[in-house]
């Protein structure tokens, strides 16, 4: 399964035409514990750099943006009573939500492993 | 010496339970008449089960809230240099006057005829509110500065619409508190942001790029949130009235140049006053509050209901819009008319003070903090270069490599005796440390302050990390756990039986 | 100038210190011309005495409650209040305490919120409530804001039996934010019928307003109500005034409300001429993420130990900005510690028994006002306030009144002064500290103001 990366620290795992959603470690890293995430709903139509959910830290609340453009199938109901799941496992258990990909082209715009490592460790500097 | 007690209290530091955990049923702190007996006309809506309170006598009442009061930190207790929050000495007068018979104990609905002298208290408090910022309108009602920030930008909006213009874009600076952009978007505006400068002001030219006819106004704190003067104030609010919009200035940061600066002066159309802050009414824990807002004649005629007229040698409260002609008022923000016991408070400071006073009081605000500036900056990093208003800011370079942050050190000058600085805020500045000593301080306790922030700076840097990560060690309670308490919020108290 | 410590030699000192030649220096950066060169034409400072003074001569202006027979309800209501109260909140460690945002030297503040926030939801029936808001006017108006944010609706229906001041701020708050705030007038002889408002919930109602007991003093179950609303997926706010109600009658918690909010003046708080008073506002555990204002949570310390914090911040301005539930900010801190010790000192059978006399005081004031000749109660159902009608213009007879030492209710063309169909209605409020020689006093002159 191919899996992507945005600038705004999201990945996406993409299975046919649905792509399960998440942060990314370096993001939970960032935020530090994570305290609430608040889901959208299922049924919910995605735009894609519109807001799509927010995650919460003690101090801070980040907006999450939708990656791609789609119709949301089924949200990790987990994070409801366990958001620290985000911080144990980010980019697996800690999954956010699962889309429906409307336009397979707007993958283009996203970063693969090696280039967001690379993108990552440009921010450190 | 370390050592566990029986009780778990410690000399002066006592355990105090919830008073759920400690009632009693027959106990209770009144006595109370007895009714006769009566026909009930509640209408069969009878409470039918209790409500779950705990019943103590009053010395209990007394003793447990008095505990409490030993955990608290106050402007009482010691130095204070909360940045941007003003804690200075609030005078005992202020609250004994605001307990008088025909103050303390006037109905908000009485006939006016009653309440000539509270009419002209506020009236009084208003005219040296605009005496004092050059303005020629006040709005007495809002509740707080955060409320008088809406009722500013619902003026301007009012203003707008009533010109038929559609102007929704509002420019706030990055340094803003979070009120401007939660009040700007509660008035249905888009927030903008503008960027600082490298001596921590707005940039000019990134504010004149972002001008444009759907440009409803700009808000400014000036002083601003790093605690510098906008020197460029003049040249924005004429940009912005030439591109047809509105100055709202924040005036949160009146107590550094009150009776020295006239907002008007500066070409701004509204500003909120934090009574709290500049005229030192208490802080009370978080509040009341009160935010008049002076305005510009542009913005006057749209501002809230109600208000005190005074005509024919009496005071008139105007309630009503149809009362009056040429008046266009945007509605009402509270429930009567404003925050009364807070104007007794502040016209009782005010006529404390004197012009005299006032102006002494914004210059050793200005004096005090920028010793303590001086008395720092070889240690600390200052954020930005120049002498502050008000306060002093740092960021947290001086810290680097140390393994000590901003939040660390903080706490372990609570372990010192004092209430830590502003940590974290303004967002421009990192790991910003804001100190605000005021002007009701002494040069010996600053001094005092200023010695023990530079020996926990040698302290950090001597590579005692540790000792900083678990600091503070002799407060009522050490640092608690936010997580855990986000993460499964108990916001009450529930008796043991029903969990 | 007695509150300021720097002396001459002081100020010398420091200047030095700092390299500056004077104060002015240090406000360099004014635009030339705007740095005040001489003290603003007001008077000059003046001493402790001659402002007490000055202040005193202002208040003999007024005539207060304590000096008059005095009925004056209508959202702000005078009850005894203990002396433990003023002791308490007058201790400089609350008093001049700022926002706990230190907890480990805050728990004071803290664990008196975490009380509070007990109390508010005890007696209103519900699983949560907040640290206070402004006052029960924006309460209301943040309780509509919330429900629109809850239910992604922009329509809010309010009762005609909910406080004019309330009406107004919450049409204030909504008209900049595309909400729609629809309802109906209410009056004081029209029954209020179960499913007056049902016709007026649809599809797009994120909530209703009502109020309990309603502005006239009425008493009305909401069960239905709240099925109603519930039914169309909307929100119900019962909105109060009065809370030493909820001693007497159901909690709104127990119709089934979603929101209840109110004023907490009642309990600990001077009428001091209309503010600051508290805002009480609770919710239910689903929607206290959506709730705004300052929340108090229990946690742990670092050593094990029980401690409060504010939590859930993330839903404030501070943090959220432009996407935050609401801006406040400061609340009411004070006030609430204020009706915290109160109530601490009613207990159980205080607040019970509080509720018992005040009805019992209203329920003889509305007997002896019904024997003044043209007098009549239009009330069936009231707590502690009532609705009376008057053979002429209530405004008048409350200035006649006044004159005789007798500050004799509110009018209602007071609080709807574009309604002259409310002309001759006196809304009439009695509280513990009505005596039965208030009452006579009042009856008898009534009596005479209409003779």
């Amino acid at each position: 399964m191919a899996k992507y990366f945005s600038k705004e620290h999201e990945w996406l795992e993409l299975d046919g035409d649905v792509a399960t959603v998440g942060i990314t470690d370096y993001a939970q890293q960032a935020l530090g514990d994570i305290v609430y995430v608040e889901l959208p709903e299922v049924g919910k139509k995605l735009v894609k750099d519109g807001d799509a959910a927010v995650v919460e830290s003690v101090k801070a609340a980040s907006d999450v943006y939708a990656p791609v453009d789609g119709e949301i199938l089924e949200t990790n109901e987990m994070l409801e009573d366990n958001p620290g799941l985000v911080n144990e496992d980010a980019e697996g258990e800690g999954w956010f939500f699962r889309v429906k990909i409307d336009d397979e082209s707007q993958l283009e715009d996203l970063m693969d492993q090696e280039s967001y490592n690379d993108f990552i460790e440009g921010l450190e500097d | 010496m370390s050592f566990q007690t029986h009780t778990g209290n410690r000399g002066l530091v006592l355990e105090e339970k919830l008073i759920f955990e400690q009632g009693e049923a027959g106990r209770c702190g009144v006595d109370l008449p007895k009714p006769d007996a009566v026909k009930s006309r509640l209408g069969g809506l009878e409470r039918d089960s209790d409500v779950g309170l705990p019943g103590l006598s009053e010395p209990q009442v007394v003793r447990h809230y008095t505990r409490l009061s030993q955990k608290n930190f106050g402007i009482d207790s010691g130095f204070f240099p909360l940045g941007s929050c003003t804690m200075k000495h609030n005078p005992r007068l202020n609250e004994k006057v605001a307990r008088m018979p025909g103050l303390a104990d006037l109905h908000p609905m009485q006939p006016e005829s009653t309440v000539q002298g509270a009419l002209e208290l506020i009236d009084s408090c208003a005219h040296w509110l605009m005496v004092l910022t050059g303005m020629p309108a006040v709005a007495m009602s809002p509740a707080s500065g955060a409320q008088g920030e809406l009722c500013g930008m619902m003026a301007i909006r009012a203003a707008l619409d009533a010109r038929g213009e559609n102007r929704r874009r509002v420019l706030v600076p990055e340094s803003a508190h979070g009120t401007n952009p939660a009040t700007a978007a509660a008035c249905g505006f888009t927030v903008d942001s503008i960027p600082a400068t490298a001596d921590g002001r707005v940039d000019l030219a990134a504010f004149e790029a972002k001008l444009g006819d759907d440009v409803a106004g700009i808000m400014l704190t000036n002083p601003n949130t790093c605690g510098l003067f906008e020197r460029d104030v003049r040249k924005i609010a004429d940009l912005v009235h030439a591109a047809g919009g509105y100055f709202y200035c924040d005036g949160a940061n009146f107590n550094a140049i009150v009776g020295r600066v006239r907002p008007a002066d500066l070409g701004i159309d509204a500003m909120h006053i934090n009574l709290h802050k500049t005229f030192s009414t208490p802080h009370g824990g978080g509040g009341p509050g009160s935010g008049p807002v002076v305005f510009s004649d542009a913005l006057a005629p749209f501002a809230p209901l109600p208000y005190v007229l005074h005509k024919d040698g009496k005071f008139h409260l105007v309630e009503t819009a149809s009362e009056q002609d040429g008046k266009k008022p945007f509605g009402r923000l509270k429930g009567f008319h404003g925050q009364m016991g807070m104007f007794i408070r502040a016209l009782t400071y005010m006529k404390s003070h004197g012009a005299d006073g006032l102006r002494q009081a914004s210059g050793d605000a200005v004096l005090n903090a920028n010793y303590l500036l001086a008395r720092l900056k070889d240690k600390l990093s200052v954020a930005f270069p120049g002498y502050c208003m008000h306060e002093a800011l740092f960021d947290d370079e001086f810290l680097k490599g140390t393994g000590v942050s901003t939040l660390d050190l903080a706490k372990a000058i609570i372990d010192e005796g004092f209430h830590p600085m502003t940590m974290y805020f303004p967002l421009v500045v990192h790991g910003a440390l804001l100190v605000e000593p005021t002007e009701t301080e002494t040069k010996e306790s600053i001094d005092q302050f200023c010695d023990a922030v530079l020996s926990l700076v040698a302290k950090a840097e001597s590579g005692d990390a540790e000792f900083f990560k678990n600091a503070p060690y002799l407060t009522p309670r050490r640092r608690l756990d936010e997580t855990a308490a986000a993460r499964n919020p108990v916001l009450r108290w529930v008796p043991k039986n029903a969990e | 100038m007695r509150y300021l410590p720097l002396t001459p030699a002081d100020r010398t000192a420091m200047l030095e210190t700092i390299g500056a030649a004077s104060v002015d220096d240090l406000y360099c950066d004014v635009p030339s011309g705007a740095l005040l060169k001489e003290p603003v034409d007001l008077p000059y400072h003046q001493g402790e005495m001659q402002v007490e003074r000055e202040m005193a001569a202002l208040a003999r202006k007024n005539t207060g409650t304590a000096s008059a027979a005095s009925f004056l309800g209508a959202g702000a209501y005078r009850h005894h209040v203990p002396a433990t109260v003023d002791y308490i909140i007058q201790r400089g460690e609350f008093l001049t305490a700022y926002t706990p945002y230190q907890p480990e030297i805050a728990q004071g503040t803290l664990q008196y919120l975490f009380e509070f926030q007990t109390q508010v939801a005890s007696i209103t029936g519900m699983d949560v409530a907040n640290a206070s808001m402004w006052d029960g006017a924006t309460s209301c108006a943040e309780a509509v804001l919330m429900a629109c944010r809850a239910t992604r609706r922009k329509k809010a229906v309010l009762s005609g039996g909910l406080h004019p001041h309330y009406r107004e701020v919450t049409e204030t708050y909504c008209q900049y934010s595309d909400t729609e705030v629809a309802g109906r007038d209410g009056h004081p002889e029209h029954q209020a019928t179960t499913g007056e408002l049902d016709d007026l919930i649809d599809n797009q109602t994120a909530c209703v307003v009502v109020q309990y007991p309603d502005i006239f003093g009425r008493i009305q179950d909401h069960t239905k109500l709240a099925d109603a609303c519930h039914a169309k997926g909307a929100l119900l706010i019962v909105v109060f005034t009065e809370a030493v109600a909820f001693g007497a009658i159901k909690s709104p918690g127990s119709f089934g409300a979603d929101i209840v909010c109110g004023e907490g003046q009642s309990i600990g708080n001077a009428l001091s001429y209309g503010g600051p008073y508290v805002g009480l506002f609770a919710t239910t555990s689903k929607l206290v993420r959506q709730m705004p204002g300052r929340l108090c949570g229990e946690t742990v310390d670092q050593d094990g130990k029980r401690g409060f914090v504010l939590t859930l911040s993330t839903r404030e301005q501070h943090i959220r900005r432009e996407k935050a539930t609401s801006n406040i900010c400061t609340n009411s801190g004070l006030c609430s510690l204020a009706f915290t010790v109160h109530m601490s000192l009613l207990g159980e059978d205080g607040y019970r028994g509080l509720a018992a006399i005040n009805h019992e005081r209203a329920v003889k004031t509305a007997d002896a006002l019904a024997l003044v000749p043209g007098v009549s109660v239009v009330n069936e159902t009231f707590f502690n306030e009532f609705t009376v009608r008057l053979p002429k213009s209530a405004a008048g007879v409350v200035e006649a009144l006044a004159a005789k030492g007798v500050l004799g209710g509110v009018p209602l063309s007071r609080l709807y002064p574009n309604r002259d169909d409310l002309d001759a209605f006196l809304l009439v409020a009695a509280t513990e500290t009505n005596t039965d020689d208030d009452i006579a006093a009042f009856a008898s002159a009534l009596k005479e103001v209409l003779a």
